[in-house]
C-alpha cells in the first residue's frame, strides 16, 4: 500500500443550535442519509458514495461550531506511533474509547495550537448503505438535494498557524500544498495527507477553535449549479459563489446551516502528489486566490466564523 | 397579509416592516433594506447583534457565545432570530464580525 500513516478526514462533530432546524439542512437539502439518532441526542450522518458509516455527526449544543476533526489512519498499529511521535512533539495526547461514537474504535486525540481538537482512529464499522462493489451501479437510490458525494475537508480559524503547519507537516506527514505567505511568516495553509488538494486548512485568527467551513464534494461544476438552485429556492442563506478558487482550483459555493456554521460544496480541483512543491500566494493577490473569477475578498467571508 | 410591525431605530427616523411570526433580519433583506448587518442569517456569529430598547418579542436560540444569559435579559437579541410580537424599537450593538 502506497498511501500510509494518516489516509483522509474521516469525520467531523459540528455543534448545531436547535437539531430540528439543522437535520432536514444536512440531510434534506446537502443530501446526507441519516445513519442514526444516537441515545445522547447526536445525529449521524454520510453521504452516497461514502463506504465508511458516519462522517458527519451534529450536536445541538449552546453555540454553534466544530467540536472535533478526526482523521482515519491505514492501520491499528498507526495510533501507537502517532501517538508518541505526538507525544516526543511535545503535544498532550488522551484517548477516546471504542464505541463514544457507534462503530467507531479507540480513538486518541489532542489540541492543536490554533485551540482545535484532532482525533486519529483506524477502525469504523462499513455503512451497511455505501456505495455497491460487485458490477457497481454508481448509486443505490438517485441522490437528493445538492447529490453531495460525501465530507470532504474543513477549513479552521485560528492563532499559531506557522506553529500548526510545522506540527501537521513533522507529526502527522502531511504535505504542505498551498500556502498564503507574508513576510512574518505562513497566515494560511492548505494541507493534505492523500492526492485530495487538502484534507484540512487553517488561516489566521485571533481567537482559538473557531470553525469556518465544513465542505462536501459534488461530482461537477453542474452539480454546484443545481446546489446554488437549491441554495435560492429554499431561501438557504448563501455566503458566496457559485464561483472557483484559485487557491486548489475547486468550483465552489458557500452558504450557511440553520445554526451559522458555513458549508461548502465545491467539485474539481488538482490532485497533489508529494513530489510536487508548494503553491505560494502573496498576500496582495489573496482576492483572486480566494475568489478567482472576483478577484477581491468580502467582509463576511473572511470575518464570519462559528 | 399577516399582520405587520414596525421596526424602528433608536436616533433614526428610517424603519421597515416585519410580518407577524417573520424573522427581523430576513424581513429586513427582502425589501431590500441594510439598517442591520448581516452575517450567518443563523444565529450563530454574532454580526446582526442588537438590543430591543422597546417592545415584544421572542426568539429562536441564539449562540451563547454572542447573547449570554445576563445579555439576553438586558435585551440583546441576533435580528436573524429575532421575532417580533410588537412594534420594536431597536439599537444596533455595532460590535460584530464583518461590521
Amino acid at each position: 500500500m502506497a498511501l500510509t500513516g494518516v489516509l483522509r478526514a474521516g469525520f467531523v462533530q459540528i455543534r448545531v443550535l436547535e437539531m430540528d432546524e439543522a437535520l432536514p439542512h444536512y440531510e434534506g437539502r446537502i443530501g446526507l442519509d441519516l445513519v442514526e439518532k444516537g441515545e445522547d441526542g447526536r445525529v449521524y450522518l454520510k453521504g452516497y458514495d461514502e463506504f465508511d458509516r458516519h462522517s458527519i455527526i451534529l450536536r445541538e449544543a449552546d453555540a454553534p461550531g466544530v467540536d472535533l476533526m478526526a482523521f482515519k489512519v491505514a492501520a491499528e498499529s498507526d495510533l501507537d506511533s502517532f501517538e508518541k511521535r505526538v507525544t516526543d512533539y511535545g503535544v498532550a495526547v488522551d484517548h477516546v474509547a471504542a464505541g463514544e461514537q457507534p462503530g467507531v474504535g479507540r480513538r486518541i486525540g489532542f489540541t492543536l495550537p490554533t485551540g482545535h481538537r484532532i482525533e486519529l482512529y483506524a477502525e469504523m464499522a462499513r455503512s451497511e448503505n455505501g456505495p455497491f462493489t460487485e458490477n457497481p451501479d454508481i448509486w443505490r437510490d438517485e441522490p437528493r438535494g445538492m447529490r453531495a458525494l460525501g465530507f470532504d475537508h474543513c477549513l479552521m480559524y485560528g492563532p499559531n498557524v506557522a506553529e500548526v503547519l510545522r506540527f501537521f507537516t513533522e507529526a502527522l506527514d502531511f504535505s504542505l500544498v498551498e500556502k498564503v505567505q507574508t513576510p512574518d511568516g505562513p497566515i494560511a495553509v492548505w494541507l493534505t495527507s492523500s492526492t485530495k488538494s487538502h484534507e484540512i486548512a487553517f488561516v489566521e485568527h485571533a481567537e482559538p477553535g473557531k470553525f469556518h467551513h465544513v465542505s462536501f464534494l459534488l461530482e461537477s461544476w453542474n452539480d454546484v449549479g443545481h446546489a446554488a438552485d437549491i441554495i435560492s429556492r429554499y431561501d438557504i442563506s448563501r455566503d458566496v459563489g457559485p464561483t472557483r478558487h484559485g487557491i486548489t482550483r475547486g468550483q465552489t459555493v458557500y452558504f450557511f446551516d440553520p445554526s451559522g456554521n458555513r458549508n461548502e460544496v465545491f467539485s474539481g480541483g488538482y490532485s497533489y502528489f508529494p513530489d510536487h512543491p508548494t503553491r505560494v500566494w502573496t498576500p496582495d493577490q489573496l482576492g483572486k486566490g480566494i475568489f478567482y473569477y472576483e478577484k477581491e475578498l468580502n467582509d463576511r467571508f473572511l470575518g464570519v466564523v462559528t | 397579509m399577516a399582520e405587520q410591525f414596525t421596526i424602528s431605530f433608536e436616533g433614526s427616523v428610517e424603519n421597515f416592516s416585519c410580518p407577524k411570526y417573520a424573522r427581523v433580519l430576513f424581513a429586513m433583506e427582502k425589501q431590500g433594506l441594510s439598517h442591520i448587518p448581516v452575517g450567518c442569517r443563523g444565529g450563530g456569529c454574532g454580526t446582526c447583534r442588537v438590543i430591543v430598547t422597546q417592545g415584544r418579542y421572542r426568539t429562536r436560540k441564539m449562540s451563547r457565545v454572542h447573547v449570554s444569559e445576563d445579555q439576553k435579559r438586558a435585551g440583546y437579541v441576533l435580528a436573524c432570530r429575532l421575532i417580533p410580537e410588537s412594534d420594536l424599537l431597536l439599537r444596533l450593538a455595532g460590535d460584530g464580525p464583518g461590521v
